[in-house]
């Protein structure tokens, strides 16, 4: 199972936010936006962070936003937000955070096989910088697409 | 041999990291099954696993093992988690 679709309204360019939840809510935004979830799933990825802490910032720069599948996923999807500002998460090795990946999962049997296609994506070391650095939509869209086949 | 992946929900993050293990794994020839876990369920998990792959931020939530813990810093990272289970399980 590949990785779901990005679609070009999945995608924020260029986002303000002034802490680490402003970009979690951006990235909950994009995937209401694009018909993934209900504003419900964002105040649980928020959730996740707050009891477990900034573990979700899983490489320099990146964070991978998720929660556990429920009613307020409405299918599989992925956004992505990248910042003007870098806002810290509060990791030690991998603050600050300017890429935001968000994901949002039907069924918790589809999790493991289209997470596992997102590290076939950033496994190359180039790609963070390239999606923090992005001007368009359309060249990230193209980052997720390449792998996705 | 039996190594654990940890993250707060058992999903996510800790499938990126249990991917990224298998493949290091393989470079080092070590056969081990790797399992995804989440806080909740570690101790249980862990139980009868040498290692246990996480992030800086869980480590406080394992509570006691008798695994070694070893920290991750780039879940994207694939020589990293080489040059740390080569040291823990030392070939």
């Amino acid at each position: 199972m590949s990785l779901p679709h990005l679609p070009l309204d999945a995608i924020t360019i260029g986002a303000h936010a002034d802490d680490w939840p402003a970009a979690i809510t951006a990235a909950g935004d994009a995937l209401v936006r694009s018909g993934a979830a209900t504003s419900a799933y964002t105040e649980r990825m928020i959730g996740v962070i707050r009891e477990f802490g900034a573990y979700i910032v899983i490489a320099p720069g990146l964070a991978l936003a998720h929660a556990r599948p429920g009613a307020d996923v409405l299918t599989d999807g992925l956004c992505v937000v990248t910042l003007v500002e870098p806002v810290a998460f509060g990791h030690p090795h991998n603050d600050p955070v300017s890429v935001i990946v968000g994901l949002a999962v039907a069924g918790a049997d589809d999790h493991l096989q289209f997470v596992a296609e997102l590290a076939n994506v950033f496994n190359d070391p180039t790609v963070i910088p390239a999606l923090a650095g992005a001007t368009n939509a359309e060249f990230v869209q193209s980052v997720f697409d390449r792998t996705a086949s | 041999m039996k190594i654990v992946v940890m993250c707060g929900i058992g999903l996510g993050t800790s499938a990126i990291l249990k991917v990224n293990a298998e493949r290091a794994l393989e470079r080092l020839e070590i056969d081990a099954s790797v399992l995804a876990t989440d806080v909740a369920g570690v101790r249980a998990a862990a139980a009868d696993a040498q290692v246990i792959l996480t992030s800086s931020e869980l480590v406080d939530a394992i509570g006691k093992t008798n695994a070694d813990v070893i920290v991750i810093n780039n879940y994207f990272d694939v020589d990293e988690l080489v040059v740390k289970l080569d040291i823990a399980l030392g070939s």
